[in-house]
């Protein structure tokens, strides 16, 4: 009975692997109504409903630690000067029957629980609801104009109106005579963010906290003015309930919310949420973070890259990744389509690995771009590796020609190559970053002997090297097409 | 017996009173709703309905309605909300002439144990805030269903027409005595969240008739009729006149 069991577990782990689900964060990621994601000396962290919160290296692997008093609900944070502003909200959401809250607005030098300089301050009130207006204030958010400097928070849920209030970037206060702006209605856990003259309004809908069948769904509306009105891709206005899908449900991951926007510079976007429930880690409710793209102005959920076959083709030239090997023909007997031919019509077999690998070099091999003619040399096995960490919303890959051990790897002279084995070096760990236009960013985990950050590019249509990322460039993207 | 009947009698009758909206919310809190003249207030939500026609506001939403009081149907959620058990509690009869009634400002009904009144009102906004006529009535807010019924005039018969509704929670609405839209599930408040398959408005008097339930909620609902293209349709006339 045991071995049966052990071998059902290992072959529901091997079926998991080979389908290409997507990965959940690892560690400890269990967290509800996640805040924005700070980088703070080198750590990411990001706070929840209850208090505290959960802090990793890598972005990818979290455990709990980050602390934050007050306990209450939905908080979030922003990087001001040398300051983490932390708002929360205590009082309403209807629990314990009353929609009577007050917003926080608190700061603290570092997130760093451990640091000299850890310690929250000026707690204040900037917002509250009296439990009869239309507004119950809880999950707060903020947003820092980057074109004037201007804070705002935005608060409320189910009950009434979503509103948006100034505060002083200063002092995290609210600004003096301020009036609260209604800009939504009928959802909770909004974010906003800019970009290209527009403000986007993100916001939850759907029924939270019911595990698996929960309806969370991240929507948004824009406005080219930051106190509204907001109003989605047909026009509806969020204060009639208005909002363009931005993340749903996926495979085993129900009920996202709480939107946060994690911009890593260089053109590559993420958002980090929860879901209310995964259902491989018992349905619990999980950080997320995922790749975030703009289609049209709007922005979409990507997804984080999953593990399988693909053909890797530069968005330059559109040739593809191969290894410097000779081009082996198919035998093929040409039959003319013109001439009266009774001989029945059979496939032409695909050249496999078998037909070839004995011709090639057993070293290192070196690697170009060409013409993708599904030939071996070409196809590549995309396998996340466990146990060396990862990036945000991912762990490493390694590259691998398809069907063999043979890696891709980056060279101490800042050019790529093939070792005849994978070995779990830095230099054959690969990042792959969904860009915001969907093509992708390749990257090695080092470089040897160096600290710059380089991606794969394409010098020319045929050469790939190693070289800074240009975000203006289809030289340094990607994509991928599954085998 | 004396005692009993001058003073323990009216105590007791007093707390029945207080208590007999009393809703327990989740967390087991029940929420006074003590009826009183003083504390009846529908503003800014509603003003009373006028013997002028109303038309629909700029965007085509119908704002006249008769509101009956809410009827107690418990419910501590609203993930109940399938297809099958709305649909059994919108064909459930609760009182008279359930599905043919156009009631007039004032007239009352009797459902299990509560008499329940109906009220002509003009929403001032876009949608129809139940939870606040509720609240402005003193009646319960949470575990709740309600009904309601308009009357609009059309100067002609207009073809392929759809009715579009927003709702909180899951409602029913029906034209002139069929179904025309289910709203299921736990929704909120969207507007054109739910449109019918095509109708068509009579020429002359056209009989809305809407039934919106909740339990936690916020309850809340919107109609308008729109054309073809998604254009409101604006040239109707919404008037209780008999």
């Amino acid at each position: 009975m045991k071995f049966r069991i052990q071998t059902g577990a290992v072959s529901i782990l091997l079926f998991l692997r080979l389908s290409g689900l997507a990965l959940a964060q690892e560690g400890e990621p269990y967290i509800h109504d996640p805040s924005t994601i700070m980088l703070c000396d080198g750590k990411y962290y990001t706070f929840g409903t209850g208090g505290g919160g959960l802090i990793s290296e890598d972005g990818w692997i979290w455990h709990r630690g980050a602390e934050r008093p007050g306990g209450g609900v939905a908080p979030d944070v922003i990087h001001i000067g040398d300051r983490y502003y932390m708002t929360y909200a205590k009082g309403g959401g209807g629990l314990a029957g009353g929609h009577a809250s007050n917003v926080y607005v608190m700061w603290t030098k570092t997130l760093d629980p451990k640091s000299p300089d850890f310690g929250f301050k000026d707690e204040t009130i900037v917002a509250s609801s009296n439990g009869k207006e239309d507004c119950d204030a809880i999950d707060s958010a903020f947003l820092l104009d980057p074109t004037d400097g201007r804070l705002w928070l935005s608060y409320g849920t189910y009950f009434g109106f979503i509103r948006l209030i100034e505060l002083d970037p200063e002092t995290g206060k609210r600004m003096p005579g301020n009036e609260a702006v209604d800009i939504a209605i009928d959802c909770e856990a909004t974010a906003m963010m800019y970009r290209d003259g527009w403000y986007y309004l993100l916001a939850t809908h759907g029924t939270c906290c019911d595990g698996p069948n929960s309806t969370y769904n991240i929507r948004v509306g824009r406005s080219r003015k930051v106190t509204g009105p907001y109003v989605d891709n047909m026009g509806i206005p969020m204060l009639k309930g208005g909002g363009k899908l931005v993340a749903a449900a996926h495979g085993p991951l129900i009920g996202a919310g709480h939107f946060g926007l994690l911009d890593l510079g260089d053109g590559v976007q993420k958002f980090s949420c929860h879901y209310e429930a995964d259902l491989r880690k018992s349905g619990l409710s999980v950080l997320s973070i995922q790749p975030l793209l703009w289609k049209d102005g709007w922005p979409v959920a990507g997804e984080n890259f999953r593990e399988g076959t693909y053909q890797i083709r530069s968005e330059r030239s559109g040739y593809a990744l191969e290894l410097v090997v000779d081009f082996v023909r198919l035998p093929h007997k040409r039959r003319w389509f013109r001439r009266q031919d009774n001989t029945p019509i059979e496939p032409v077999s695909q050249q496999v690995l078998a037909d070839v690998i004995d011709g090639w070099p057993a070293g290192d091999i070196e690697v170009r771009l060409g013409d993708f003619m599904v030939r071996p040399h070409q196809k590549w096995d995309i396998t996340p590796v466990d146990s060396v960490g990862g990036y945000p919303g991912s762990p490493y890959f390694k590259i691998t020609i398809a069907g063999t051990d043979r890696a891709l790897a980056a060279t101490a002279d800042y050019e790529v190559v093939t070792v005849p084995a994978f070995t779990d070096a830095p230099e054959q760990l690969w990042r792959i970053d969904q860009l915001i236009d969907g093509t992708y960013r390749i990257m090695p985990k080092a470089v040897p002997d160096s600290t710059e950050p380089l991606v794969l590019t394409a010098v020319g249509a045929r050469t790939p090297t190693l070289a800074r990322f240009n975000p203006e460039s289809d030289n340094s993207r990607w994509d991928f097409k599954a085998q | 017996m004396k005692l009993f009947r001058n003073i323990l009698m009216p105590v007791l009758c007093l707390l029945v009173l207080m208590f007999q909206n009393g809703y327990t919310a989740s967390d087991g809190t029940v929420e006074s709703t003590a009826t009183s003249d003083a504390g009846i207030s529908l503003a800014p939500y509603f003003t009373p309905a006028t013997s002028s026609p109303k038309v629909p506001d700029t965007e085509g939403f119908i704002q006249r309605w008769l509101l009956l009081e809410p009827i107690n149907k418990p419910n501590r959620t609203n993930t109940v909300f399938t297809d099958s058990y709305l649909r059994d509690a919108f064909y459930t009869g609760y009182f008279p002439d359930q599905f043919t009634t156009v009631p007039s400002n004032g007239d009352k009904v009797m459902v299990a144990e509560q008499e329940l009144q109906w009220h002509a009102l003009d929403a001032t906004g876009f949608n129809v805030k139940l939870f606040r006529f509720a609240s402005g009535l003193n009646k319960q807010k949470y575990g709740v269903l309600f009904w309601a019924v308009t009357v609009v005039n059309s100067p002609r018969e207009m073809k392929n027409i759809r009715m579009a509704v927003g709702s909180n929670s899951g409602s029913m609405w029906w034209l002139n005595g069929n179904e025309a839209v289910l709203l299921t599930g736990d929704r909120r408040m969207v507007m054109d969240d739910f449109v019918s398959k095509r109708l068509t408005l009579k020429k002359g008097r056209n009989i809305i008739r809407g039934a919106v339930i909740n339990g936690p909620g916020m309850s809340d609902f919107c109609v308008r009729f729109i054309d073809e293209n998604g254009d409101p349709i604006r040239d109707l006339t919404i008037s209780f006149e008999k």
